[in-house]
């Protein structure tokens, strides 16, 4: 199952303590279709982590509304799923507790939600760790982790905010292209904001290029490279094109 | 050459069986070179018997008072207070900690009094508790409770505000309801914080206990310190302090190790 997402001219503004209002997002409208992977970048501090804690249903906008499959989103929906930038994994619990924190704050057993838990590890590289703390794993294994506590939520729509921003390149590559291989599998609704523009061609089926703040959407490429994709890719000519015109995008932003 | 390697691998054993024996008698060595500056002192007789008494008078004195049961009976009563203190003391300390830390308006009514009551010194308003409350058990509980009230009231509020904004947005995202938020977030992120309140509680509750029972009591290790103070009984004063350092470091080591228990994810990994 996935699910189309909807923004219509959200706008966002925090009071300042002159009682000024500084605005950060401005009449921003957007969607993703059901199954897509769509990428937002632009230049830090444009609005797009607000802009995703909007649709997780974390934040209210200022004007506007967001909305999944045509159902306006105003509180945390069981079918959205939200993964930080940093993993954010609880450092008492152990990875098998970690990954299973979001059945067992839905009510299910504990024999069920950790076996569910622990049947998701292989995937995400992790079937030795089950047992491991936080602070025993690497950032990646940690990373896998916070990636296995969404997964086991199997949402309709994925919310990623820069997931793998905090790791190494290699890493990061690497990680990416086991969430493109999990992607296809299930094929939830993926909005990723990143900052590395590689990595928002690589995996998108389009990529939105946000301005300065107040952050408004001033670019949107369609990357029409077929899939699967792999790290061979990003040494093509078409690729380097299209991550040319994102990166001239931003510039202008 | 072979016999000097011999040799110097028997020197690195036996290196070695002092360097595992010594963590576990280290602590005995500072309390044995005062009870040897103690003897000298007595040995000189700089002082009379009555202002320091020997070491084996004061054995003595506390194998008497153990064999008598007087030094149990007094000690059982502190212990109560103490306890009923601590609880009493540290669970309103939580619970109200809890909402000045979640309502600006208890917080705003709390805090200040609080922190000035916490500066206040406990031999102070100590007697107006034994005037109200008179000279049972109840006005020492509660100079106890009061006390430990503060700390954990504090620690309480500053353990909740350091819960990661973060792991608050993962739960709200996950829809976890308040009690979930608190039972499954708060109290596992705050719970260092808090248990390093109940470390200072725990010592803080005998001192309560004891400050009470100065002022006003018929039983307890403070009124026997009084009572052998005023019959210059000097050995039974040193007996009953040494029992009170000791029931209050066994307090401390029980919170040690509850922490311990507690707290176990905090070792791991940091090897």
């Amino acid at each position: 199952m996935s699910a189309s997402l909807s923004a219509r001219n959200i706008s966002l503004e925090y009071a300042q303590p002159a009682g000024k209002r500084l605005p950060v997002l401005d009449r921003v409208t957007a969607s993703v279709g059901s199954g897509e992977f769509v990428s937002l970048v632009g230049p830090s501090g444009c609005g797009k982590s607000s802009l995703l804690r909007i649709l997780a249903g974390l934040k209210s906008p200022t004007h506007g509304s967001v909305a999944i499959d045509s159902q306006p989103i105003t509180a945390p929906s069981p079918r959205i799923a939200i993964m930080f930038q940093d993993a954010n994994l609880m450092p008492w619990r152990t990875v098998v507790q970690n990954v299973a924190l979001p059945l067992e704050i839905a009510g299910i057993s504990r024999n069920q939600r950790e076996a569910r838990a622990r049947a998701l590890l292989p995937r995400l590289g992790l079937a030795e760790f089950g047992e491991s703390f936080p602070r025993e794993l690497s950032g990646g294994m940690a990373q896998r982790a916070a990636l296995g506590r969404v997964l086991i939520q199997e949402p309709d729509v994925l919310l990623l905010d820069e997931p793998f921003g905090a790791l190494d390149a290699l890493t990061r590559e690497r990680i990416s292209l086991d969430l493109l291989n999990l992607w296809h599998g299930t094929r939830p609704t993926i909005l990723m904001v990143t900052h590395d523009i590689h990595e928002a061609v690589l995996l998108s089926d389009r990529v939105l290029v946000m301005s300065q703040r107040p952050g408004r959407l001033i670019a949107e490429v369609r990357v029409e490279i077929a899939r699967p994709r792999a790290v061979a890719n990003m040494y093509d000519a078409t690729f380097v094109e299209y991550v040319r015109t994102v990166r001239t995008a931003i510039e202008h932003a | 050459m072979v016999s000097e390697v011999r040799k110097t691998r028997l020197g690195g054993r036996e290196g070695a069986v002092i360097a595992r024996v010594l963590p576990y008698v280290s602590w005995l060595i500072t309390p044995l070179l005062i009870l040897l500056g103690w003897q000298l002192v007595v040995s000189l007789g700089v002082y009379p018997e009555f202002i320091i008494p020997s070491p084996a008078a004061v054995l003595e004195r506390g194998v008497e008072v153990i064999v008598s049961g007087r030094l149990w009976e007094n000690t059982q009563v502190t212990l109560v207070q103490t306890l009923l203190g601590l609880g009493i003391g540290a669970l309103s300390g939580v619970f109200l900690g809890y909402f000045a830390a979640k309502n600006r308006w208890v917080d705003t009514l709390l805090s200040p009094l609080v922190v000035t009551f916490q500066s206040t010194p406990v031999v102070a308003y100590a007697p107006l508790l034994v005037i109200w409350f008179r000279d049972g058990i109840t006005s020492k509980v509660i100079t106890s409770a009061l006390i430990v009230f503060f700390p954990m009231f504090l620690n309480t509020v500053v353990a909740l505000r350091n819960v990661p904004p973060s792991l608050r947005d993962l739960m709200l995202s996950l829809r976890a309801s308040r009690w979930q938020m608190f039972t499954l977030l708060e109290v596992s992120s705050g719970l260092p914080i808090i248990l390093g309140g109940l470390k200072v509680s725990a010592t803080l509750a005998v001192i309560g206990s004891v400050v009470g029972e100065f002022i006003n009591a018929d039983a307890g290790l403070g009124f026997l310190i009084e009572q052998a103070r005023n019959a210059y009984d000097t050995p039974l004063v040193i007996v009953t302090v040494l029992t009170l350092a000791l029931s209050a470091r066994l307090l401390y080591g029980f919170v040690e190790f509850l922490e311990g228990r507690l707290l176990h994810w905090q070792r791991r990994g940091s090897r």
